[in-house]
């Protein structure tokens, strides 16, 4: 586990990027001196207001857009060689807000064979391929159904199936949960656990819900185009008044902890769960 | 102004193989100057039901009263006068922004309700101010130069022009920020405390929910499951869970404490009031 951990998924090499102007409108540094690496199999939250450069961030990482400074590897290749171009897109598949936008096909297994034919796979290991992927997300059963007659979060594990069946080593989601209800909440991030878990892909997670990152390996906080933290939750989280300075928050039980303190209760400041929360309470 | 909602049923498509009942029997009354929540799953019929509080949609069956008048027996010039009374934010309203510049985009809604030139301007400058935006940085530039959060505030600041006295919010944080969702939900509370504006959020944020309404309105499948008061509807975490939702985190936190502490409230929806029952119970 150590080992493969130590193994580079994706590195960031002193990234800007502008989205560039025009007569109208001024150009926009959306990112500047980006440095960053990320682990085989790790597990790794973005933060940030709107607007602080998540989502530029993460179109990055699978080769959207291009930087206008500086260098993104991943998995060893340079999307500024064109002809590694289609291996980052299959290295780093992306799962993006509304899963709407992203269903393709009139039937549930179709939708998730779109990636694979259009990638040239054989067509058995395409059933194969998509007969796994629907296992994985636990979603078999609804294989001949229509996308537009499920749930939010069933959807959306649809369109992580469509990800899964191109094979990545890696996927990033961009704030995957913004439009579910709480069950399609819990469905998705219990999918997202699981692939990272179980079958050790790196996942970057991308979100205005604190509570989803409690239990990333690191947490990568940006602001105004620039990463001004860089920790585990704990690390992170204990910071409740500069988080909240940039617009962002913490967990409740956090947040609750960091109230309590302030009252002069003798509660730590690595608080993240209801379960610790009560542990500390019932001492 | 009250909404009565009278054995309401909505079926889609009746006749047809995608026959789909949406609404069954709702009967509720959404009296003048509350703050009502509605929470159920993806497709428990929330949307449904408030397209039908402005006449978007018409009943199958039964009807709404506004202000004691039943909405659907009227003819479709006096329903349109009716429906600048009940202002209706859907979501993502900023994918409904059209216009050149904020001001016109605001402006549409009350130049189609026929009013004066002085009177559309002050309402446009009044509107934009509410939603917390500075007027003068904002009224000239195109809306789709703003960021999310800002266009957003646009979009409901053109609802807003048409003051309403009912405003009805379909899940107007998601995909903002905290601090986004701090704002857009602070100038909502204000917006009922001090305009007196009856006010129907629809959201998936229990936590939201727990610290704003006065009323509960759950729904699933069609049906309202309950219809109360934060305290009574969050203690049910058994009925809520099943019906795919779920109670604010130190809710949870509330009922693994009353293990130890038998005394502590479980009716507890926010940090602060938890942080208070905690400092009463446990630090004594």
């Amino acid at each position: 586990m150590t080992m493969e951990k130590k193994e580079k998924m994706i590195e960031v090499k002193d990234v800007c990027f502008v989205y560039p102007g025009n007569s109208e409108n001024k150009s926009v540094t959306a990112l500047s001196d980006i440095n960053l690496h990320i682990n085989k199999g790790e597990f790794v939250g973005i933060i940030g207001h709107n607007g602080s450069g998540k989502s530029t961030l993460s179109k990055l990482l699978n080769a959207i857009i291009f930087p206008t400074a500086g260098d993104v590897i991943i998995n060893g290749l340079n999307p500024k060689d064109h002809e590694h171009l289609w291996d980052i897109r299959q290295t780093a598949g992306m799962v993006f807000q509304n899963p709407d936008n992203q269903l393709v096909a009139t039937i549930v297994e179709e939708d998730v064979a779109f990636g694979p034919e259009n990638l040239g796979v054989p067509s058995l290991e395409i059933r194969e391929r998509v007969d796994r992927a629907l296992a994985t997300v636990d979603m078999q059963a609804y294989a001949h159904q229509k996308p537009h007659q499920l749930s939010g979060g069933q959807k959306q594990r649809i369109a992580i199936a469509g990800i899964l069946a191109m094979e990545p080593e890696c996927i990033i989601f961009d704030e995957p949960t913004a439009m579910l209800d709480p069950s399609g909440r819990r469905e998705v991030m219990e999918t997202i656990r699981k692939l990272n878990q179980e079958k050790n892909m790196t996942i970057i997670h991308i979100t205005h819900y604190m509570s989803e990152i409690i239990n990333a390996d690191r947490i990568i906080v940006l602001d105004a185009g620039k990463i001004v933290m860089e920790g585990t939750p704990v690390e992170i989280f204990k910071n409740v008044s500069a988080l909240k300075k940039i617009g962002l928050d913490v967990p409740q039980m956090t947040e609750l902890a960091y109230e309590l303190r302030k009252e002069g209760m003798n509660i730590k400041d690595s608080i993240l769960s209801i379960d610790e929360m009560v542990d500390a309470l019932c001492q | 102004m009250p909404v009565e909602i009278k054995n309401l049923s909505h079926v889609y498509s009746e006749g047809s193989p995608f026959e789909f009942q949406a609404l069954k029997d709702i009967d509720i009354t959404i009296e003048d100057g509350s703050f009502v929540g509605i929470i159920g799953h993806t497709g428990s019929g929330k949307s449904t039901l408030i397209q039908h509080l402005n006449g978007l949609l018409t009943p199958t069956s039964g009807t709404v009263l506004v202000d004691g008048e039943d909405i659907f027996s009227k003819k479709k010039n006096e329903l349109i006068q009716l429906r600048h009374h009940i202002g209706l934010v859907f979501q993502y309203p900023e994918h409904q922004l059209f216009e050149e510049t904020v001001h016109k985009d605001v402006a549409f809604g009350p130049k189609n309700q026929g009013l004066s030139e002085d009177e559309i301007n002050q309402r446009v400058q009044q509107s934009i101010k509410m939603v917390g935006l500075n007027y003068d940085d904002v009224k000239d530039k195109s809306p789709f130069e703003l960021s999310g959060g800002q266009m957003r505030r646009v979009a409901i600041a053109g609802v807003l022009a048409m003051e309403p006295s009912v405003l009805i919010l379909d899940e107007p944080t998601a995909g903002l920020d905290p601090r986004g969702r701090e704002e857009i939900l602070a100038q909502i509370k204000y917006l009922h405390k001090k305009k007196k504006m009856t006010v129907i959020l629809v959201s998936h944020s229990m936590e939201d929910i727990g610290r704003l309404v006065e009323k509960i309105l759950v729904m699933n499948a069609g049906e309202v499951v309950f219809y109360d008061s934060p305290n009574r509807v969050f203690t049910e975490i058994e009925t809520l869970e099943r019906i795919g939702l779920a109670v604010p985190e130190v809710t949870y936190l509330m009922r693994k404490l009353k293990e130890k502490y038998p005394e502590i409230r479980e009716d507890i929806f926010t940090v602060a009031a938890a942080k208070d029952e905690i400092l009463k119970v446990i630090r004594g």
